[in-house]
């Protein structure tokens, strides 16, 4: 089951695990999968690794683009 | 990013009347397959089955939940260690114990003396496993996709690096690629267009579906899973429909990238190599699923226990999942959908998995 909603990086340890935060549940994850993981980050999860970063600025242009469907 | 506004009224209304506009200059129906089985279920959740029926999309549900494509072989593979071996732990994820074969399912079987299974969240899980239980086997029955192949790897390649002796690896891991052109080749169904799965793409990238925009000349986008994203990406299939330019659109750009993600593909493709697979309903595909490198080969549970897989793919008697994965029919169209086949008791993979299409249209109606 893919979880569609991404998760708050809030702790990263030197063996590339740590803790995110997901709609307020603190959850073990490992980042060995992802590159330059900081904390404050979106990650996407599956099975217990982050497995993408959420890019901000990619998520505003959709909304933009979703804005553009009203205003037409 | 506000979730919400992707879930939000006056956007949806606003991108479903654009797609009314464009069906109406299309003048046919197109048949549109949403290719995870995670899509499916905010395809139902959301109630868009129906809106887009009613816009003149019919959307069909692909193979994309691989507790549904793992054939009853492997599971009755999983049972008999279950039953006959002593000492084992049988890890897995939670939907995999309760789908029902001919020997019944994990769920129902009785282990063997200072044996049982244990459901995990993520495979690391296992190695912990293998350390607190050093006088049993832990065998982890492992069922995925792209998305889950990675962190499959990453849990082998640790094993192999820490010495662990006592843990193996049955899988069941499936691509998503070869399936998609079965199921283009196949005369049986004509697909207008693809939504390709999210967080498979997350690791796979857009290249891998070029083939079907280039050879069968069939539009495809790679989509979140909020009801805005699938609708965009649906508004995307139709917008190639009319310019008549089939391609690879990537709508989930906040989370896809072009090249996917490569440092999880080459761990995936350190640990495994691609193999022949027998795949439910689909059959045989070449190079459709994967294998322990030879690096890797004792940690296979089939050379372990000395056993092998043969395909035969025997489903329960009555069972349609084979049908349903193809997109051959609806989940309606199968005689045992709420006449003898339920959540609670299951007659097949389909109604069991949270991403089966079967669930899906039994939870959130259609």
């Amino acid at each position: 089951m893919c979880l569609g909603i991404p998760a708050k990086v809030i702790e990263i340890r030197k063996d590339n695990t740590g803790k995110v935060d997901y709609l307020g549940t603190k959850i073990k994850v490992n980042f060995s999968l992802i590159e330059d993981v900081k904390i404050g980050d979106y990650v996407i999860l599956h099975a217990g690794f982050a497995i993408s970063k959420l890019d901000e600025k990619e998520a505003q242009e959709t909304l933009s683009l979703l804005k553009e469907f009203i205003d037409k | 990013m506000e979730i919400n506004t992707l879930r939000n009224r006056e956007f949806i209304v606003a991108i479903l009347k654009k797609i009314q506009e464009k069906i109406k200059k299309i003048n046919y129906s197109p048949k549109i397959m949403e290719v995870c089985g995670t899509h499916t279920m905010t395809i139902h959740k959301f109630g868009l089955r129906r809106l887009l029926k009613d816009s003149g999309v019919e959307m069909l549900s692909g193979p994309g939940c691989p507790v549904c494509v793992t054939p009853n072989e492997i599971i009755e593979a999983a049972i008999d260690l279950l039953s006959n071996h002593e000492n084992l732990i049988l890890a897995t994820f939670g939907d995999m114990t309760r789908v029902p074969t001919r020997k019944g399912s994990l769920m129902t079987s009785t282990p063997a003396k200072g044996s049982f299974k244990k459901i995990i969240y993520s495979p690391e899980e296992c190695l912990l496993l293998a350390k607190e239980n050093e006088n049993k086997e832990v065998v982890f029955f492992g069922v995925g996709f792209e998305t889950t192949i990675p962190s499959i790897a990453f849990t082998v390649k640790k094993a192999y690096e820490e010495k662990i002796s006592n843990f193996s690896l049955l899988s069941a891991l499936w691509l998503i690629p070869p399936p998609l052109k079965s199921i283009v080749e196949s005369k049986d169904i004509n697909i207008h267009g693809f939504l390709y799965p999210g967080h498979v793409s997350t690791i796979i990238g857009k290249i891998p579906y070029e083939f079907i925009a280039k050879d069968y000349k069939i539009p495809g986008t790679i989509t979140g899973f909020e009801p805005g994203d699938i609708l965009l990406g649906i508004n995307d299939i139709l917008d190639q429909i009319l310019e008549d330019k089939p391609s690879v659109t990537i709508q989930y750009k906040r989370v896809v990238k072009e090249e996917g993600n490569p440092k999880a593909r080459s761990l995936m493709y350190e640990v495994f190599e691609e193999k022949d697979a027998n795949w439910r309903g689909l059959g045989l595909i070449p190079k459709s699923g994967l294998k322990l490198k030879e690096k890797f080969s004792q940690f296979d549970a089939e050379k372990k226990f000395g056993f092998k897989i043969k395909a035969q793919s025997k489903d329960l008697k009555g069972c349609r999942c084979g049908d349903v994965l193809k997109g051959l029919i609806s989940p309606l169209e199968c005689p045992l959908f709420r006449k003898a086949c339920y959540p609670e008791s299951p007659k097949g993979p389909c109604m069991v998995s949270f991403e089966g299409a079967c669930l899906a249209y039994y939870k959130y109606g259609y």
